[in-house]
């Protein structure tokens, strides 16, 4: 019996006989699922071509073409595709740090060229283009952490009367947990007024080689301590993980490196093995970042540097305009020490022009070098900025770091938006908390807070610390009775840039406010002096049409072959820009003199 | 009779094959007793590139010897060159039918070594795609079982199911076949919207399918006539040959590590490790219908239990950048063909310096088949490797 069911059961299927087939007729028009991974979809606005795509494809089937002229954060590539080894895994979309890149569901293409299968997504115009579905990177899934590690600081209560280094700096687990969020793409590098390797020194801390990223960083900057602090980080604002999430603190990684290994070290870590001494003289005037910065290199190039300073202390404006709170002066002694260890000569309290004059630098040196920077306030000149009382901002942090006794008044208005007039605003509010026990400081700008100048964390930490942010008021007068000062008046200011971008305020003149105040503190940018350079030189000196020296973009040497200028006077005004031109101006130093000899 | 004289059919077949003093096999094919066959690498009744040279005396198998290579790319070796992150689109192209296990294993490796810890949604949907593996795995093995046996039609319906089965991972991962799903942490997305309705249309369509397929193929006279009593697996070879899965468990022996060394979420699910007794080629068949459908039910097991909402992927750190302290580690997880196992070993660097591919085709396909030809009827050397259900990728990797 159980043979014939066995021969029998099979039959009983046959029923499939009249259903109908499950075949799909035609599979080139059969539509994928919304996730499916078919062809690339590039949004060529949001790509900054950084070119994580093309370090993760393990097929090597994405190349980077240059599309457009490279730019302040997007280095002008693209992702070029090559579906002869493309395996769609989607990697490339998962890591793509703006999220542009994506793969449409579209899954067939015909085409007789087989070079058409290498394009470049969102440049060359495919069918697929405007196709929604799609596999994108799913919400919840990062293959790199996008929050940065948050650095130990001094809380408001512990730092509002003191002037104590309020950052504390990384430790090794922090510092390796940021430096592993860098996707090394080098967008950064580009940025950097001075290029520095910042993905190379990056990836030392992550090896924990800190001597060797010592090294790279001096390649193209010896003021690392300080950098590490206070630079204005232009990388950060174009880092690639930024779009998505918060940059990197790249500024900090550097202050962890330099931070780690002691003065003592720096010598036998960074000393050249042998310096070919040249038998030619420079001198340097001013000993802010783009002097050290040149004289750094200078000495490593074998010249014998002279350095004037006017001030009894190197650093210039790091010293001099930086509050202690944010660059303490040893940090700053630590780099300079280093620097001038190489044999350079500084003369401080020394004035060009005064205790020497710029015709006998040029007879005793072959070479002069011109980075006085701005030290010079500005003035709002409005009614009643001859007051005694009226302060520059720049000329009271010169007196607090020189120790010297400033008026502090029981209350304050501060006019500027600023780093500096926010430097002011802090350094002001922790002394009157010292003498009052209480804050009453107000900083107010033309600027509303959105476009105010300052750092985002300045403005923060500045409130932290009791101070009022007033942003976009418009000075008109200072209010004096009996020989003392009531107040500022002020108007709304509505806008500070005209179409094209010039500084051309508006102000809605019904609208006042009134800031009362025993002192007033201006803080609205700085000028240069080169009073020092004879009237027969400066007629030399080619300039441009608002009377700007003219330098040569690459050596910064003028129409005064014996004459190069840097630093603030030229570019910036900040760190980072006065030690790349100093760096530059080293080297361009070097060919002159080389081809002159 | 001298081995230089014409060989007939005729005389005693007892006689062959010769077998010199030492008792090893005399096969001198200039006596005309013998004839090399190439079975592969390009067969019908081949599973994958591979082939089998057949020594054949009349109808019967007297000498086999698997002869791989042909779809040899070098995998382990590729690895140990790449980012641990580049390697899960290619790890999953050593075994084509199942790369979910590939993924999992490897990514599992990486978790061990660097103390990463998947999410609790993220481990249930890695057991869902393991389990829809080893359905669509089934599948297509019944289709290529059947087909060996000339059931052509069986083949059709099975894969169709296949392909449902594939339109759900499409769905899920974006991918038919290579699905690249499961990276270390987790895995890369959530459910679509209207997942669970759909699989369960599918499940549902398959077990209609799976009726019939049962009457065509396990109550038909001509298939039990082909395979009972066919291509034993004795217990003793069990643990000699490192025989694992189903081969195994229709052998009598229990072995399986979902029970043995649960994995992902198989602690809280509710089923039973089958066995049968007979250890032949309908046995070890009729085994694996019957794990297919205990694979159906645990998907809706999965499903039902799987918490709506959750992280699917760990907090990890940067892939561009990882380093794995140096240490070793041993991962298995049980796939259609039994105990699948991934070695690492890594130097503290961003490359893996070893990886150990353990397919059970390994032992399968080689040893245990050269072994089990041995006296088969040259029409059955098809439907015995069929039966052993082997990948050949997996032992060339």
């Amino acid at each position: 019996m159980a043979i014939i069911k066995d021969i029998l059961t099979p039959f009983t299927v046959w029923k499939h006989f009249f259903k109908e087939p499950v075949t799909i007729k035609d599979p080139l028009n059969r539509k994928a699922a919304p996730r499916y991974r078919g062809f690339h979809q590039n949004v060529i606005d949001k790509c900054i071509g950084c070119g994580t795509c093309e370090a993760i494809c393990e097929n090597e089937a994405i190349d980077l073409v240059e599309v457009a002229k490279a730019k302040n954060g997007d280095s002008g590539l693209r992702p070029r595709v090559d579906y002869g080894r493309c395996c769609w895994c989607a990697l490339c979309v998962d890591v793509c740090t703006t999220g542009s890149l994506k793969l449409s569901n579209v899954f067939t293409w015909v085409d007789t060229n087989p070079d058409n299968f290498r394009f470049i997504p969102g440049v060359d115009k495919k069918p697929w283009d405007n196709v929604t579905d799609g596999y994108v990177k799913a919400d919840g899934l990062e293959l790199y952490p996008l929050e940065k590690q948050q650095m130990q600081h001094l809380h408001p209560e512990e730092r509002e009367n003191s002037f104590i280094e309020i950052m504390k700096g990384y430790s090794r687990e922090e510092a390796m947990a940021e430096a592993d969020r860098c996707v090394s793409c080098g967008i950064c590098v580009a940025t950097c007024p001075a290029h520095m390797g910042i993905p190379e020194y990056i990836k030392t801390i992550r090896e924990d080689n800190l001597e060797k990223g010592l090294k790279i960083m001096y390649e193209t900057n010896p003021l690392v301590e300080i950098c590490g602090r206070i630079c204005t980080h232009k990388c950060e604002t174009v880092c690639s993980i930024g779009h998505r999430g918060e940059p990197l603190s790249i500024r900090w990684l550097k202050r962890y490196i330099a931070d780690q290994i002691p003065a003592t070290e720096y010598s036998r870590i960074l000393k050249q093995d042998s310096v070919e001494q040249k038998n030619k003289k420079i001198a340097v005037i001013g000993a802010g970042p783009a002097g050290l910065s040149a004289t750094y290199y200078l000495s490593n190039l074998g010249y014998k540097v002279t350095i004037f300073e006017k001030l009894p202390a190197a650093g210039g404006m790091m010293r001099y305009g930086i509050p202690e709170y944010r660059l303490p002066y040893d940090q700053i002694d630590k780099d300079i020490d280093y620097i001038l260890s190489l044999g350079a000569v500084i003369k401080y309290n020394t004035t060009v022009g005064k205790d020497v004059t710029l015709d006998e630098l040029h007879k005793n040196f072959d070479i002069v070098y011109i980075a006085t920077g701005l030290h010079e306030g500005r003035s709002t000149r409005i009614p009643g900025t001859e007051h005694s009382s009226v302060y520059q901002s720049i000329e009271l942090l010169r007196k607090i770091t020189l120790n010297e006794p400033i008026e502090v008044a029981e209350k304050i208005v501060v006019i500027g938006g600023g780093n500096v007039a926010m430097d002011i605003t802090r350094s002001l509010a922790r002394m009157q908390k010292q003498k009052y026990g209480k804050v009453q400081i107000i900083a107010t700008s033309l600027e509303s807070e959105d476009i105010m100048p300052a750092d985002r964390e300045e403005i923060v930490e500045a409130r932290e610390e009791g101070a009022v942010i007033n942003p976009a008021w418009g000075p008109r007068e200072i209010v004096i009775e009996n020989n003392k000062i009531k107040g500022l008046k002020v108007v709304k200011c509505l806008s500070v840039f005209d179409e094209d971008k010039r500084f051309n305020p508006k102000f809605d003149e019904s609208i006042e406010n009134f800031f009362e105040a025993d002192m007033v503190v201006e803080s609205i940018g700085q000028g240069m002096n080169l009073s020092f350079i004879t009237p027969e030189l400066n007629e030399k000196l080619t300039k441009d049409h608002r009377g700007r020296i003219l330098v040569d973009t690459l050596t910064y040497q003028s129409s005064i072959p014996w004459l190069f200028f840097g630093g603030d006077i030229i570019e910036g005004p900040d760190v980072i820009h006065g030690v790349a031109n100093g760096h530059k101006t080293a080297k361009g130093i070097d060919n002159y003199l080389n081809l002159k000899s | 009779m001298s081995k230089t004289e014409k060989f007939s059919f005729d005389g005693d077949r007892s006689l062959y094959p010769d077998k010199k003093s030492d008792g090893t096999l005399d096969i001198d094919l200039t006596s005309h007793k013998y004839i090399k066959l190439w079975h592969g690498p390009n067969h019908p009744g081949i599973t994958g590139n591979m082939s089998v040279e057949l020594t054949v005396c009349g109808d019967e198998v007297v000498e086999a010897k698997t002869h791989v290579g042909y779809l040899h790319r070098g995998f382990e070796k590729l690895m140990e060159r790449r980012k641990y992150i580049q390697n899960f689109p290619l790890v999953c192209r050593v075994s084509v039918p199942e790369p979910d296990y590939n993924e999992f294993n490897y990514a599992t490796c990486i978790e061990n070594l660097a103390g990463i810890t998947v999410p609790e949604k993220g481990l249930w949907l890695r057991t869902l795609v393991l389990e829809m593996a080893r359905l669509q795995g089934y599948l297509m093995w019944i289709g290529g079982m059947a087909g060996a046996l000339g059931f052509g039609t069986v083949g059709q319906w099975s894969n169709y199911c296949r392909d449902l089965v594939l339109d759900r991972f499409e769905e899920l991962t974006g991918a038919r076949i290579y699905h690249i799903y499961i990276l270390q942490g987790g895995v890369r997305n959530d459910l679509p919207e209207g997942f669970s309705q759909r699989m369960d249309a599918t499940l549902k369509e398959i077990q209609g399918f799976m009726k019939d397929i049962r009457k065509v193929l396990f109550d038909n006279y001509v298939f039990k006539k082909r395979t009972v009593g066919l291509g034993v697996i004795e217990k003793e070879w069990i643990y000699p040959y490192g025989i694992v899965g189903p081969n195994a468990r229709a052998a009598g022996v229990s072995n399986d590590v979902r029970k043995d060394y649960p994995y992902g979420k198989y602690s809280e699910l509710d089923f039973e490790i089958k066995t049968a007794t007979n250890s032949d080629i309908f046995a070890r068949a009729y085994l694996r219908y019957e794990e297919l459908l205990t694979d159906i039910d645990l998907i809706k097991q999965i499903l039902a239990k799987m918490p709506k909402e959750g992280e699917f992927m760990a907090k990890i750190s940067n892939v561009m950048n990882l380093l794995i302290p140096s240490g070793e580690t041993y991962v298995r997880s049980e796939c259609t063909r039994g105990e699948y196992g991934y070695y690492m070993v890594s130097d503290g660097s961003g490359f893996p310096r070893r990886v150990n591919v353990r397919g059970p085709s390994y032992t399968h396909a080689v040893a245990l088949l050269e072994k089990m030809l041995i006296n088969a009827n040259i029409s059955d050397v098809a439907q015995i490797m069929v039966s052993l259900h082997t990948y050949p990728p997996e032992i060339e990797r």
